[in-house]
């Protein structure tokens, strides 16, 4: 087990951000370049290369911002941009933040190289002499302070908000303590919830704000006709959404709310957040998140080093960019899929353990994560995406509360 | 082996139980000084009521509702979407075909 006293070491950006992983991304801007990305990215999969993307060739704020989020985020060293040529992302701008901060940049354009073949032999030449310069990144010291931990729940069950999910809870409290910053999202899964949510926000504005934000959420999902619940859910024993909320919104602990941000704003100050992930507006582009990496990607764009992953029917996912820990809620599931999970948080309903014990063995999961070694979605190779359509307002005065 | 709990009761205002095990049907599980004779397989972490509930009656699990009972529920009934309804949006099930 690793030593939590110990000094953890992390990777120093020229902008002044500390990453816990040195990644050198592959990203592609739109659909027709993602081919090309992964054929550049992947003999150098060993060596820290990923890809990400965004898909569409419609121009989108949103998207255009958390592409610029993740290829300057912390845990990323440098970036190859990959261009079809002709699609809308505005891909000079985006060099130039990504230049801006200090990161190694270079773009290749499919239809300016010549090609398919030309493309991924000077995509790679880049990454060659990059993945060189990368092993010579500055180590510097981090402390919990610098940690941006957020948390999801994915293929939940009735145990989920039991054993898992309030575990978690317990320890995001003892993160927002220890002056870390913690992230929850599932605004569309706190149904039900939102007396007990808008008494934790740090100031009534704010409370006022979170209250727009959840009724706003309601609504979204009302008028597509569907709730942010799957077969799943129903077969794992959770009835209603109102029930999967309860579950849900318990990751969250009980800590005082320090701000709402929206998909890509970094909070700039340690506390507990949270991320706004229903668009706001008449919905244009159907389902807020169409899926459990998307609201991955976003807590990612928002800043987040490590991810705390709930499951109780058995999520295999984990991520581009920032590690995957995977807190198994389900005692069977846990026996089952024990190679995808970091933890098995389903031993309380067992009696074995208690939802404190589980929390201790979570935040001690943190340290180690963030000490280098590897989750298990990591070890297995996992590095799933998600970016699509969404429109949003930028936050209001009273959203951020020091 | 068995020495943990079967059946847990989250909050003490519920009129639902939760079961920490596969139960097979024919078992009784006893919480306290109650005992439940289950007339059907329930599933780890799946519901059962506590007593009866009426048509209408709110199902309270963690001192919250989460929907309401479509029908009257004996006590001992495994509490599930055949039974009880969301409050809020409808919960969506594959063999009813509903498409969004």
């Amino acid at each position: 087990m690793y030593n939590s006293h110990a000094e953890l070491l992390g990777y120093e950006r020229k902008d002044g951000r500390k990453g816990i992983r040195n990644v050198i991304l592959v990203a592609y801007l739109v659909e027709c370049a993602h081919f090309v990305s992964t054929e550049i990215a992947q003999p150098y999969k060993k060596d820290g290369v990923q890809v990400v993307g965004f898909g569409g060739c419609y121009p989108n704020n949103h998207a255009s911002k958390i592409m610029t989020q993740l290829c300057t985020h912390p845990n990323v060293g440098a970036v190859l941009l990959v261009s079809l040529g002709c699609e809308s992302f505005n891909r000079t701008k985006l060099a130039r933040d990504i230049e801006a901060s200090g990161r190694p940049v270079e773009t290749v354009v499919i239809q300016s190289c010549g090609g398919t073949a030309k493309s991924i032999e000077n995509g790679q030449s880049w990454l060659q002499s990059i993945i060189s310069e990368m092993v010579k990144t500055k180590r510097v010291k981090i402390e919990l302070k610098d940690l941006v931990i957020g948390t999801i729940c994915g293929g939940s069950d009735a145990t989920s908000g039991i054993t898992a999910n309030p575990a978690v809870g317990l320890t995001f409290d003892k993160l927002v303590k220890n002056q870390a910053t913690a992230i929850f999202e599932e605004t569309g899964e706190m149904i039900g919830c939102l007396e007990d949510i808008v008494a934790r926000a740090k100031s009534k504005n704010l409370g006022t704000e979170i209250e727009h934000c959840l009724n706003k959420a309601a609504r979204y999902y009302t008028i597509m006709g569907h709730g942010s619940f799957a077969q799943g859910n129903a077969d794992g024993g959770l009835s209603t959404i109102e029930e999967k909320s309860l579950g849900a919104y318990s990751k969250s602990g009980s800590a005082e709310i320090s701000g709402l941000i929206k998909p890509g704003d970094v909070p700039n100050f340690p506390g507990l957040y949270l991320l706004d992930v229903v668009p706001d507006g008449e919905p244009r582009f159907g389902f807020p998140n169409i899926n459990d990496n998307m609201e991955i990607t976003e807590l990612i764009a928002s800043g987040c080093h490590i991810i705390l992953f709930t499951t109780g029917r058995g999520s295999v996912v984990g991520s581009a960019i920032s590690p995957v820990i995977k807190i198994c809620a389900n005692p069977d599931t846990f026996r089952k899929m024990s190679a995808d999970m970091d933890i098995n948080a389903g031993k309380v309903m067992e009696s074995k353990v208690t939802l404190q014990e589980v929390s201790e063995e979570i935040y001690d999961k943190i340290i180690e994560t963030a000490s280098g070694i590897p989750t298990a979605s990591e070890e297995l190779g996992h590095q799933e995406y998600v970016v699509s359509y969404k429109t949003f307002e930028p936050i209001g005065p009273n959203c951020l509360v020091r | 082996m068995e020495s943990f709990k079967k059946l847990i009761q989250l909050s003490d205002k519920d009129n639902v139980l939760v079961v920490c095990r596969d139960i097979e049907s024919g078992e009784v599980l006893q919480l306290g000084s109650e005992n439940y004779l289950i007339k059907e397989f329930i599933a780890l972490g799946h519901k059962i009521a506590s007593r009866d509930i009426a048509f209408g009656e709110a199902i309270v699990k963690f001192n919250v509702a989460i929907g309401s009972a479509l029908r009257d529920i004996k006590r001992g009934e495994h509490v599930h979407v055949h039974n009880i309804k969301s409050d809020f949006i409808p919960t969506y099930i594959i063999d009813k075909g509903t498409d969004v």
